[in-house]
């Protein structure tokens, strides 16, 4: 048990009366890449927005860290070590690199509320270490985001996961709107994190990536799992089978 | 050393390449439109605009129209500051003149003398209860509590309401403007302590503008409400999303806001001696119009104080010079608009440009 990073028992969410997600089971080992495939409204997004606590689950357990937990918002889970890449990218465009990264937890040199003095040598090297770290390319810092392209903001809110000791990053179709070289980037960014051991839920459609990319893959259909296959045992055209449900029941995971 | 590895990755980087700052094509705008009005002048008046021409004085400059050009901008100046971070923060404040008219009424009521040339002074407000001659801190803190209780209301509107901010002070404008009227049945109220009129006398107003301008510099560059307030007008739901409390964050930068047209209001009422309900008018779209100039951007997220202040200069400037060139004031009128949406588009036509080039 010790080396399960995220696990839910039955996470259900009811929009009235639409079963969006009904009795999810799930976990994460430490170091683990997963993907979550599944068609649109297949309940990939409610999955993921019931962990990181966007919205408020109908009923279930969810396990993170070790401890059973109840986080009250977004901004909790972040703070307990749950990262999320959002498909809005989620950056302000008029603020350069470290601002961003550090945006919302600014390290400051005194406290004086509000008007607390921002400590900008040491956002800047904390900044180099975690794109460092992440093996992320950007130019000039001190750019604002408005002024680079689309793999370049990826990558920077990408390398925000990794500014702060994140236990768990979520990706929400990181590279659904990016070029070739783009994705590549972002696919060399995440091979990295895989790297270091940090456990991943990357959310995609993108077939080749996920089969390049993740250990285990998990499809959605109706808003119930309907597959949990290792990559080794599964081949493309048993993952499309279980999305369009030519493929029924849950597949269980060979031992 | 041009290139360096700046930034991460061993990227190549061309420190020529950087674009200077926005307030450099401001100041650059301020130094165009000077040298033309010294141009027109020496032709067409054999006067010139800047520089001293009369023997009798001992500068190099004319001092006098400087000091004029700064002096009549910074009262508008000290609420353009105000107005400078609630746009920058995505908002807008329609009301900060009105605010200066009723705070002037209300804080100068607390800032009467009890006699005038030995009988009682006929404009005071509270001279049954006693109320005069008070030391000046207490008009002062009046006015400040006015400012912060208009900007509280303000803020409160948008942040828990939704009304967009164009209303909500709007509103303001409109309520302020008639307290302002009531306060007094619109009689003027004159006649302040010694105090109270030291604090708007000759150059003050331009000190009490610089320092503030300094200070809200500062504030903007280096604190965490300086970051937020670029964060939240650059984009709201990503300031949600990264746990910054945005709504405690408007309803403080509108309180700053009122405040600081609360101590325009102190400055221009000590400096006139007198409070009219009238006070005031439209110094917001002259704020608002300063801020634009100075290269704040009304989409948010983009300004800086440095570039209101000159964007203040440029106002200043104009006002000065058609004086200098003896035209009448309603060309300044005129020229101003045009100035106004002149500056918007040069703005846009520029970052149109620089996103090109990235």
């Amino acid at each position: 048990m010790s080396d399960i990073v995220l696990k839910t028992e039955n996470l259900t969410k009811y929009y009235g009366g639409v079963h969006a997600l009904e009795s999810a089971n799930f976990e994460l080992r430490k170091g683990e890449h997963v993907a979550i495939m599944g068609d649109n409204g297949a309940g990939k997004s409610t999955f993921v927005r019931q962990i990181t606590a966007v919205e408020q689950r109908t009923s279930g357990k969810i396990w993170f860290d070790g401890k059973e937990v109840n986080f009250a918002g977004p901004i909790a889970a972040r703070e307990a070590g749950i990262e999320t890449v959002f498909q809005n990218l989620a950056l302000a465009d008029d603020l350069d690199v470290p601002s961003n990264l550090f945006l919302g937890r600014e390290k400051v040199l005194f406290n004086l509320g509000p008007f607390s003095i921002l400590d900008r040598k040491f956002m800047r090297k904390a900044t180099e270490a975690a794109l460092i770290r992440t093996a992320v390319k950007i130019p000039n810092l001190s750019n604002t985001i408005r002024h680079m392209s689309g793999g370049q903001r990826q990558c920077v809110a990408i390398a925000r996961t990794a500014t702060f000791a994140s236990k768990l990053i979520i990706m929400d179709e990181p590279t659904a709107a990016l070029g070739v070289q783009e994705t590549m980037q972002v696919e060399n960014i995440i091979r990295t994190l895989k790297a270091n051991g940090e456990p991943l839920i990357l959310i995609s459609h993108n077939m080749r990536q996920v089969f390049d990319l993740v250990d285990r893959i998990v499809v959605f259909r109706r808003g119930r799992i309907v597959a949990n296959l290792r990559k080794h045992d599964t081949d493309g055209n048993d993952i499309v089978s279980y999305i369009t449900g030519a493929k029924t029941g849950e597949a269980e995971l060979a031992a | 050393m041009t290139q360096t590895t700046h930034g991460v990755g061993g990227l190549s980087y061309d420190a020529k390449k950087r674009t200077w700052p926005a307030e450099f094509n401001v100041f650059l705008a301020l130094i165009i439109l000077v040298g033309a009005f010294e141009l027109i002048g020496r032709v067409f008046l054999g006067d010139s605009f800047l520089f001293n021409t009369r023997a009798n004085v001992d500068t190099i400059f004319n001092e006098a129209r400087l000091q004029i050009i700064i002096l009549q901008v910074s009262i508008v100046g000290i609420i353009a500051i105000g107005v400078t971070q609630v746009i920058i923060s995505g908002g807008i404040d329609l009301s900060s003149g009105s605010i200066v008219g009723a705070t002037a009424m209300i804080a100068m009521s607390f800032a009467q003398v009890a006699t005038v040339n030995g009988n009682p002074n006929p404009k005071a407000m509270f001279l049954a209860q006693g109320w005069t001659d008070l030391p000046v801190i207490v008009p002062v803190l009046v006015a400040i509590g006015c400012g912060l209780l208009a900007g509280l209301v303000n803020g409160s509107l948008i942040a828990y309401t939704r009304i967009p901010p164009f209303i909500a002070t709007l509103g303001m404008m409109v309520t302020a403007r008639g307290i302002a009227k009531w306060w007094s049945k619109g009689q003027p109220i004159s006649f302040p302590t010694e105090s109270f009129a030291a604090i708007g006398k000759g150059l003050m107003p331009v000190i009490i503008f610089i320092s503030l301008a300094i200070l809200f510099q500062l504030i903007l560059s280096y604190t965490r409400y300086g970051k937020h307030c670029y964060a939240i007008g650059s984009n709201e739901d990503a300031a949600r999303m990264s746990g910054i409390n945005v709504k405690n964050h408007k309803i403080l930068v509108f309180v700053i806001a009122g405040i600081l047209a609360s101590l325009a209001a102190v400055v221009l009422s000590s400096k006139n001696l007198t409070a009219q309900a009238g006070m005031g008018v439209m110094y917001e779209l002259d704020a608002i119009a300063m801020a634009v100039i100075g290269g704040v951007s009304l989409s948010g997220g983009r300004g800086s104080i440095i570039g209101t202040v000159i964007g203040a200069l440029i106002f200043g400037v104009i006002i000065s010079g058609f004086t200098f060139l003896r035209l009448d004031a309603y060309y300044q009128e005129m020229v101003k608009g045009v100035i106004i949406i002149g500056a918007v588009v040069l703005d846009q036509w520029r970052q149109r440009l620089r996103a090109m080039r990235a």
